[in-house]
């Protein structure tokens, strides 16, 4: 009746994740009776959660990634802290628990982190830059969105509900196989990861189809902002890559559920092969989370630089290329496989080249700067940041590319350390600036500047700390994802990176400060011009928030890209011609096709991971009548009638002209 | 006023590189969704060539099994294949049938299509159940466990394009040939020969390649 679900599926005698799942239920429970009690259920369930907008929708994926990021922080706290006392000993976290963190720690913050926040900002931005009023599937959209967190929920069932995988974030086989993974743990990570992957893959069509077949009359593509020209590329790569992520977990399933041989040492599998496939995502999927940051931070520098971007054409031939040579570079992560000299120089000179556009635009970002008014606001902050660790990051990235220091370094803390330098200075800074950025923009309030800088010296700092010790005991021989070890000459960096982490965890308090700060202050911190740091694209030329509708009257971009005289232009097109006649606006209709679609994967996923049959069945038929549902409706679409929007659009439009004529005298 | 936009273009754009045919605006609903559900299918194709992948890496791994020439039946993959191509050609009637609203045409060629469908979906599943009551299932060795897999990935792409094509005559029956309707009848027929083509590619590396031997 139950599959393999019984009593002995919860960890009765392992106090941390019981403690710790308790703790997160009665999280839940408390904001769940808050929420009924003071009746804003409705509220949610209207207005965000059955939501097709674009922009609220970015601002749930973003959510969601918070909430993830400081569970898999927890996960990266537990892991220094056992690194730290676990020599000659076994510390406080048996082997089979610390194996479970260190694999849901990796895969938590680049599924559950780091995706959400970056397409989330994707969802959030990009049709507001490219001067259009939604994105090309709406309602997709919100399925992506919610399959996305059906995920992240089955990751965090796994607390309480049998155990997750303790085979490292990629669950190689054989490890992973049946026969030496018994438990449901790589079933839990396979299925949360199949499932938020299909959410994915509606995300990248989504916005690629966005980007390619939605644009404002006259936003040729060379006159896109360049955030705009990133999330193109990290999304064609996320149309090409995850397809293959499915494959592969697919295959692993199967060999796990059915006997087949695809990667097990019996009957002609090859382990190699699973290698091969998972590194062919792998890799193009760093450049998915890290090219969208790329466009953030080029729309932080030329923002705050008071200057156009440096180079715009080579940043579009250099994020171009990457998306391509991406594709070229996977085997450099199993060097030490044994494919040969030939084929390993081949990537290593690959991983080299991709270097290039990297540093190009690097180069372009200190010359956007270069001669600039800059400013040393938050996301400013961040994007220097960034500039100052990528590069460290960037350099060892090129050592590793060198397949004889990589037979050295392979598998080691070194290497740790390198991705961690990428990640974080990368992806996690780019989040933030963007975060801090385009707040203002979904919220109608700045954040709070004083916890802004804090949290940014905070984590700055507390990254070196942590993880340039862990360069260090990587040279010194010590290898990843250790239990305990013995060598007296590790003990010390590992303190070191014990204190590192705390100082970054009180950057993530600073965070939170500064958002708990900010909304009590927001009346203060109010913006009613829609651009509050004298922005350059046309998110910007709307209020802040932005009415559902985006824009009252469609822009007609005539300049190239995301220039301040396009943006002064465009303001001037909408809010001097006067008086502007207003039209109807028809908008997609809220649906909860995403909300229930997920409802019925979590069964099945879960039901798939318990060898439930029946439930698989249910949730599978439940889902397929979801969306019957959602196809014979018979109004997709409402109209916004004229009145309304002129009503909508007038409220700050006085805040709004003071600044375009102020602008247009400078 | 006119004198300073000109200005301000001339300033933003000093190469006139940009200046090609300006971008019309957003394109309509009926194009938008086609191209997004072709990139789709082209994620799709991604997704099966790790299959023909995994197929190209493990067909000499018999493990003392079965090679293909011993089990793959022309005659059947024949059959198979003359379905799957006719139907891809009554799909294309029923989308003609619904492009001119004709329902008694609509409703014959998406018959005619489901019909070959099943037909090509039962061989499949009777090849299978006579495989694995030889002893020749999916577990036997790695090279049956890719075509299995590769075989399998595609009649479950058919079986679920035959649920698609259900819904979709059922639609039409319940609103009509509304545009909604018709945009979805549009991505139906283009996945549907999509998995012809992808056939195409089976019947070529796994069959006639398999059975040169």
């Amino acid at each position: 009746m139950l599959g393999k679900l019984d009593w002995s599926a919860i960890p009765f005698d392992q106090p941390i994740p019981l403690i710790a799942g308790a703790v997160v239920l009665v999280g839940i429970l408390a904001v769940l009776i808050w929420v009924v009690v003071k009746g804003h259920l409705p509220y949610l369930w209207h207005e965000w959660i059955t939501s097709v907008d674009h922009k609220r929708i970015g601002v749930m994926y973003i959510l969601l990634a918070s909430v993830m990021l400081l569970r898999g922080g927890s996960d990266a706290i537990m892991m220094r802290i056992q690194q730290a006392v676990a020599y000659q000993s076994q510390g406080y976290l048996p082997p089979e628990h610390y194996n479970q963190i260190f694999s849901a720690h990796g895969t938590i913050m680049i599924f559950f982190v780091a995706m959400p926040f970056v397409i989330g900002l994707m969802n959030l931005v990009v049709p507001l830059q490219l001067g259009v009023r939604d994105v090309a599937f709406p309602t997709l959209n919100s399925v992506g969105f919610w399959l996305t967190a059906t995920g992240a929920l089955l990751v965090n069932l796994s607390l309480v509900i049998g155990e997750f995988a303790r085979t490292g974030w990629l669950a190689f086989p054989p490890l992973s196989e049946l026969s030496y993974s018994p438990g449901v743990g790589v079933d839990y990570y396979a299925w949360s990861l199949q499932i938020s992957g299909v959410g994915t893959l509606v995300a990248g069509i989504n916005l690629v189809t966005t980007v390619l077949k939605l644009r404002t009359k006259g936003m040729n593509y060379l006159r896109m902002p360049m955030f705009c020209w990133t999330t193109l590329a990290s999304n064609l790569l996320i149309v090409a890559a995850f397809p293959i992520l499915t494959a592969t977990l697919a295959m692993l399933l199967l060999d796990r559920y059915l006997g087949f041989h695809f990667f097990t040492n019996e009957a002609g599998g090859n382990v190699m092969m699973f290698m091969n496939l998972i590194w062919a995502w792998g890799h193009p999927e760093v450049y998915i989370l890290v090219l969208p940051a790329f466009g953030i931070f080029s729309e932080v520098v030329s923002t705050f630089s008071g200057k156009a971007l440096f180079g715009y054409r080579s940043m579009v031939l250099a994020t171009m290329a990457i998306c391509i040579i991406s594709f070229m570079v996977w085997l450099h992560h199993f060097f030490t496989m044994g494919a040969g000299p030939d084929v390993n120089a081949i990537f290593g000179i690959a991983s080299m080249i991709i270097a290039i556009p990297t540093g190009v635009k690097i180069y372009n970002w200190l010359f956007t700067m270069y001669g600039g008014r800059i400013r040393f606001e938050t996301p400013m902050l961040w994007s220097i940041g960034f500039m100052v660790t990528f590069i460290v990051g960037g350099l060892t990235g090129v050592l590793l590319a060198v397949p004889p220091a990589d037979f050295m370094l392979h598998n080691s803390m070194f290497l740790v350390a390198h991705f961690h330098n990428v990640i974080i200075g990368g992806v996690l800074f780019g989040a933030f600036a963007g975060f801090e950025y385009w707040f203002p923009k979904a919220f109608g309030f700045r954040l709070d500047e004083r916890w802004g800088k804090l949290a940014f010296w905070f984590t700055f700092l507390g990254f070196f700390i942590t993880f340039v010790p862990l360069y260090i005991a990587g040279m010194l021989g010590m290898t990843r994802r250790m239990q305990h070890y013995d060598v007296a000459a590790w003990r010390p960096w590992m303190i070191v990176a014990a204190v590192g982490m705390a100082v970054l965890t009180i950057g993530v308090i600073c965070q939170i400060m500064q958002i708990v700060v900010s909304i009590r202050n927001r009346e203060a911190l109010r913006d009613r011009t829609g651009d509050p740091w004298d922005g350059r694209s046309l998110e910007w030329a709307t209020s802040s928030p932005p009415p559902v509708f985006n824009f009252a009257f469609d822009p007609d971009v005539r300049g190239e890209d995301a220039y301040w005289d396009l943006k002064a232009h465009a303001k001037r097109q909408s809010l001097e011609h006067e008086p502007p006649e207003y039209h109807d606006i028809e908008m997609p209709r809220n649906s909860p096709t995403g909300f229930v679609c997920a409802f019925f994967a979590t069964i099945m996923g879960f039901a798939l991971i318990w060898h439930i049959w029946w439930m698989v069945i249910l949730g599978g038929l439940g889902a397929w009548a979801t969306f019957v549902v959602f196809a014979w409706r018979d109004h997709d679409e409402y109209v916004i009638p004229a009145d309304e929007v002129a009503r909508i659009d007038r409220v700050s439009i006085e805040d709004r002209r003071n600044l375009v004529s102020m602008a247009g005298s400078v | 006023m006119s004198m300073t936009a000109t200005a301000g273009r001339a300033h933003a754009d000093p190469h006139h590189i940009g200046r090609t045919a300006e971008h019309e605006g957003p394109a309509p609903k009926r194009i938008v969704t086609a191209y997004g559900f072709w990139i789709f299918l082209l994620s799709d194709i991604v997704m099966f060539s790790c299959f023909f992948a995994a197929y190209a890496v493990l067909s000499g791994q018999t493990a003392d099994g079965p090679k293909g020439t011993e089990i793959f039946e022309p005659r059947n993959v024949a059959i198979e294949t003359v379905c799957l191509l006719l139907s891809s050609f009554t799909c294309g009637m029923a989308s003609i049938a619904a492009d001119v609203r004709n329902r008694f045409w609509f409703y014959l060629g998406m018959a005619v299509t489901c019909g070959l469908g099943l037909v090509f979906l039962i061989i499949e599943f009777r090849e299978f159940a006579d495989l694995v009551s030889r002893g020749y299932g999916p577990s036997r060795s790695a090279f049956l466990t890719a075509f299995f897999s590769l075989v399998g990935c595609h009649g479950l792409h058919v079986s679920a394009g035959v649920l698609w094509l259900l819904t979709m005559m059922a639609q039409v029956f319940a609103k009509g040939f509304r545009a909604d309707v018709l945009r979805r009848m549009m991505c139906f027929a283009l996945f549907w020969h999509a998995l012809d083509i992808v056939w195409v590619g089976v019947f070529s590396v796994v069959y006639l390649l398999g059975s040169g031997g």
